[in-house]
């Protein structure tokens, strides 16, 4: 079956981006393949890991689950938007990570919760990444940095 | 995936028009993607509804009404269902992951299929998707059910269904040739030789919103979920209780509804009958959970959910009558 392109115009990190896709073209296809942002991963592609996790209108969703044309003109958000932010230095002080692979949805998951919550609660924190797998079990020191991210160390 | 039209229709009527066997409604699309992605659905047009359906949450004299669009997120953090409809709330909380919450609908939770691995395997074909045989039934069936498996034993993996029926609720659903109101505990149906499906929604139909009716103020409700692990998991055994004591102490009104472990949302009609009418202690919350274990059948690998479904409605129980 063959289906004309779709011309949609995808707002990521505060940027407009035109890009012409199928309409089964995923967000996070859309993502790492048209726009070369390679921070959200593709693991299961199923919604079963968490590690393709962005931001849309502010809340976490998994970018693997959506259809980029779903997502016109709303306010994407991806781990390449941030900046020497202090969740990411504070993954870096607590090594939150080993291979890195799920590290940018973490770090999504947690930037939801602390823009509406500026310091939460430990049960808060894991509520916020209970989404999201981590293979090399550094969920202690995934924890442990949201802890000092939110000012308790 | 493979290839797809997509429509973004004006109204519902125009929506409605386009659906059929080969156009299927898209609204979060959480349940429907991973379909299509397993090569178990191929439409060959996908009908976005999410901009059409109602959406939020309402609240009048005669109950609450949610809109099929309304996220899992939002009936989680709604103050209202969590003060008059404790259990449907605490249900859309332990549902799936907060990423899912935030795009998973109403609509699509009560409709989402089953994840039982044969069903869900394209190269298996099950009894559910047309075939003869139910795999499960002698195959590994460790997640699977304990009531009402006579065509086929998954089990249906909503949270939000059990807390809704224990409630009373009904959909509204629209077809092309118009509307009807259908209290769930019809909506659900085990699948039938000529219906394999879960829920009794014609082809082409849509669930537009579900209604609970209003409850006295002392009524209390309660939704206990055992999974694998603390969260990111389908029910193992699931508990939705609602109930109501009497001004003399009696137990006036209650519903206990159990989920993961039938093919349906299941109504442990037993236990009621146990409680109705009595003074709530320790002998009598016994009786409930043996009564509502009742009937059932289990499977080689899924024997273990009998204790754990009896420990769920006598904590429920506890915790809501003691």
């Amino acid at each position: 079956m063959s289906v004309p392109l779709e011309s949609v115009t995808l707002r990521v990190n505060g940027a407009e981006r035109a890009v012409r896709v199928e309409p089964r073209r995923t967000l996070l296809d859309a993502l790492r393949l048209d726009l070369g942002l390679t921070g959200a991963k593709k693991a299961c592609d199923m919604g079963n890991c968490g590690a393709c996790t962005v931001l849309l209108d502010g809340r976490a969703v998994y970018a693997c689950l959506l259809l980029a044309i779903d997502c016109a003109g709303r306010e994407i958000a991806t781990v390449e938007g941030l900046h020497d932010d202090p969740l990411q230095r504070a993954f870096i002080e607590a090594d939150a990570f080993q291979c890195g692979f799920c590290t940018p949805g973490q770090i999504m998951s947690l930037k939801a919760l602390f823009s509406r919550t500026p310091a939460p609660s430990d049960e808060e924190i894991v509520r916020a990444v209970s989404g999201n797998l981590c293979r090399c079990g550094a969920y202690r020191n995934i924890v442990r940095a949201a802890r000092i991210a939110a000012g308790r160390r | 995936m493979r290839a797809f039209a997509y429509s973004r229709p004006a109204s519902l009527d125009e929506a409605l028009a386009l659906l059929g066997a080969s156009a299927r409604p898209l609204a979060g699309g959480t349940d429907l993607l991973t379909l299509m992605k397993a090569d178990l659905l191929a439409p060959e047009r996908l009908v976005a509804i999410a901009p059409l359906l109602p959406s939020g949450i309402a609240r009048d004299a005669e109950g609450v009404t949610i809109g099929a669009a309304t996220t899992l997120a939002d009936i989680e953090r709604d103050p209202t269902l969590a003060q008059r409809f404790t259990a449907l709330g605490q249900a859309a909380g332990v549902a799936a992951t907060p990423q899912l919450r935030n795009m998973a609908t109403l609509g699509g939770n009560l409709l989402q299929r089953p994840r039982c691995w044969y069903f869900r395997n394209r190269l298996a074909q099950c009894w559910l998707k047309g075939g003869t045989a139910c795999h499960a039934r002698e195959g590994e069936n460790r997640q699977h059910a304990l009531f009402g498996g006579s065509g086929c034993v998954a089990v249906h993996p909503s949270d939000l269904a059990p807390a809704l029926l224990a409630f009373g609720a009904s959909a509204r659903v629209r077809g092309a040739h118009g509307e009807r109101i259908v209290p769930l505990e019809e909506f659900f149906s085990l699948p039938t030789g000529e219906r394999r499906s879960e829920t009794r929604l014609r082809d082409g139909e849509l669930v537009l919103q579900v209604s609970m009716p209003s409850y006295p103020e002392e009524t209390r409700s309660l939704y206990l979920k055992e999974m694998d692990r603390r969260a990111f998991a389908f029910a193992l055994a699931s508990v939705a209780a609602v109930v109501r004591v009497s001004a003399r102490q009696r137990i006036g009104h209650v519903r206990l509804v159990l989920g993961g472990v039938a093919p349906i949302p299941w109504r442990a009609h037993g236990a009621e009958r146990v409680l109705l009418g009595e003074e709530a202690d320790e002998r009598l919350i016994e009786a409930a959970a043996d009564a509502a274990a009742e009937g059932a059948v289990p499977l080689k690998g899924n024997a273990f959910k009998l204790p754990l479904l009896k420990a769920l409605a006598r904590r429920a129980l506890r915790s809501l009558l003691l």
